[in-house]
């Protein structure tokens, strides 16, 4: 017994240099997002000064950002990033599980065939796509509005292989004794699929919102009314006048952050689980 | 006539097994191939948005012109350089957190894990602006330096071409080494722990463990991240407008970022020699993206 406490105290002990990596590592890593929530408390002047500790000026940031020039309101783009970003996991998630549980479940060499030529897609860079969609949204008269937003990110090979790979585990005697039943294939995936793969919904719901809170490019592209614009677009006109008001920007940042910092904390394992969730 | 009923219950299925999977595929056809065969054929003409016409008198007058380009190559050089640099740094350090965090005599492991993580929950735009607004001249970085003496004066960093692309490296680094550890962590969980027990008997140091075990049995995940960092790299977009907008004097403008200041930047809309410029881009991820695999693909 005795023995033992003094091997696992040995062994902390030699595990000091790794916490003291670790720490500083893990400081590295939060100290600017402390900061970015400091700052947006303080007025540019204390900003500038290297104050890192909470300042007064919240409630005037706020204000500042509240009434925010030049068409864009923070109420307006956090509702559109909002919006564009559920109604885009929603669809992404139906489209995308609807395929990989088709590819998998249905399989046979000619979809096996399908499969492989839909994952070149993941070669294809944005900046190549960008312009022929925008000529594509604009020619259907489609620009600003959130189908512009979402339509080329509701299907993609990276979540139909999310889907596929975790279908793997999804039991067929399950549609087996379904069929047997009576009930329809369409029904096989609504009622006995969906809640099943609970757990990979999850994770992929997770990415999906990250991503499309997150996107840039593209709206840059399609959604250049003040009116459709979204929260990062926003943030981004923050910074770009000569003088910048650091208050002013870190209020309109840490805004922007608390969506997929809540999603982040509350679901980190989903958060882990759908990154790495179509390579197991 | 049983045979028949089954035959139609299965043709049933399989009509209904494509039906599944057609929403999707058409997506990605309609989406990502055709635009991709229209990149093509743009980056063949000239003209303006509403009546491009064929490139005369050489049709790929588009190709050429970007030989000739100097911030064109001042693009692909600075995107390969964060490449290059940011890349093995970042990976290295990911697969030695992760096997660091993997030891089950560690203490407060979930806190550390969380911690290294964390920067994923940022937007890129926001990382972008905060390490802009931390490098700024009259930013906290400059304090700290004048505080502890190591400058006397503030830095430009972002003005200044060399620190402006460490900047920028410093961002990625940040911003990406947690994600691609949670990579290398799944990975580790499947690896044994009695095969590290194991080496433990026979001798072998930590040193030894982390090149002959864990590096070998990582290796798709390894080459998986590589493909994807590569992938994102070449595509680095965000960073470069938010962080310096692509300045001082597009010093550090990436490929991405100069390609949307041709076709959606101040006033120009220069499809042609973009769509030329991004299928480029595709061809350089393709290539990538092939040599990895076929490196990782080579079985023992």
């Amino acid at each position: 017994m005795i023995k033992k406490k003094v091997n696992s105290s040995a062994i902390q002990r030699r595990l000091i240099p790794t916490y003291i990596f670790l720490i500083i590592v893990s400081f590295i890593s939060v100290f600017p997002l402390y900061w970015m929530i400091t700052a947006a408390t303080n007025d540019t002047v204390d900003v500038a000064k290297g104050k890192i500790w909470f300042g007064t000026h919240a409630a005037e940031n706020f204000q500042k950002l509240l009434n925010y020039g030049r068409g864009i309101n923070l109420g307006g783009a956090m509702w559109n990033s909002f919006f564009y970003a559920v109604l885009q996991t929603i669809l992404c998630l139906f489209i995308c599980s609807l395929a990989g549980y088709g590819f998998e479940l249905y399989h046979d060499k000619y979809k096996d065939r399908l499969f492989g030529i839909l994952l070149l897609a993941m070669m294809v860079p944005q900046v190549a796509t960008m312009i022929p969609l925008f000529k594509m949204i604009s020619g259907m008269k489609l620009l600003n509005t959130s189908i512009a937003f979402i339509l080329p990110a509701i299907s993609t090979p990276f979540m139909i292989m999310m889907f596929r790979q975790n279908s793997r585990n999804f039991p067929v005697d399950i549609m087996e004794a379904a069929r047997i039943d009576g009930l329809s294939e369409v029904m096989i995936f609504f009622k006995m699929y969906m809640p099943v793969m609970k757990s990979t919904y999850a994770a992929a719901a997770v990415i999906c919102f990250m991503n499309a809170w997150n996107a840039y490019l593209w709206p840059k592209v399609v959604m250049n009314k003040p009116e459709a614009q979204t929260m990062p677009m926003l943030i981004a006109d923050l910074s770009s006048g000569y003088t910048v008001d650091y208050g002013l920007l870190m209020m309109g940042v840490l805004f922007c952050s608390i969506p997929t910092m809540i999603v982040f904390f509350v679901l980190q394992k989903q958060f882990a689980e759908g990154i790495t969730g179509s390579v197991k | 006539m049983n045979k028949n009923k089954y035959k139609s219950v299965q043709g049933k299925q399989k009509a209904a097994g494509w039906m599944f999977l057609a929403p999707a595929t058409i997506l990605i056809f309609v989406m990502s191939f055709y635009p991709m065969i229209r990149a093509f054929i743009m980056s063949l003409q000239t003209g303006s948005s509403a009546n491009m016409t064929w490139a005369t008198p050489n049709i790929f007058n588009n190709y050429t012109r970007m030989f000739k380009d100097n911030l064109f190559k001042g693009s692909l050089v600075n995107t390969y350089l964060y490449l290059i640099i940011q890349v093995p740094i970042m990976l290295i350090l990911a697969i030695l957190l992760a096997q660091l965090l993997n030891n089950k005599d560690l203490k407060f492991k979930g806190l550390f894990r969380t911690m290294v993580f964390l920067p994923c929950a940022t937007s890129l735009v926001s990382y972008a602006l905060i390490f802009k607004s931390l490098f700024a001249t009259q930013g906290l970085v400059n304090d700290v330096l004048q505080k502890i003496g190591i400058t006397h004066s503030n830095i430009n960093f972002l003005g200044t071409t060399a620190t402006a692309k460490i900047v920028i490296i410093i961002a990625l680094l940040w911003r990406w080494t947690g994600y691609n550890m949670v990579f290398y962590l799944a990975g580790l969980q499947n690896i044994e722990y009695s095969v590290y027990e194991a080496a433990k008997i026979d001798g072998a140091n930590g040193w030894k463990t982390f090149w002959g075990i864990t590096v070998p049995l990582l290796r798709p995940t390894i080459v998986m991240t590589f493909i994807m960092s590569i992938n994102g790299t070449l595509q680095l977009f965000d960073e470069s407008v938010n962080l310096t907008k692509g300045g001082p004097a597009n010093s550090t403008i990436t490929m991405s970022h100069y390609i949307f200041n041709n076709s959606f930047g101040n006033g120009v809309a220069n499809f042609g020699y973009a769509s030329a410029m991004s299928f480029v881009v595709f061809i350089m991820v393709a290539i990538l993206a092939f040599i990895n695999l076929k490196v990782g693909d080579t079985r023992d």
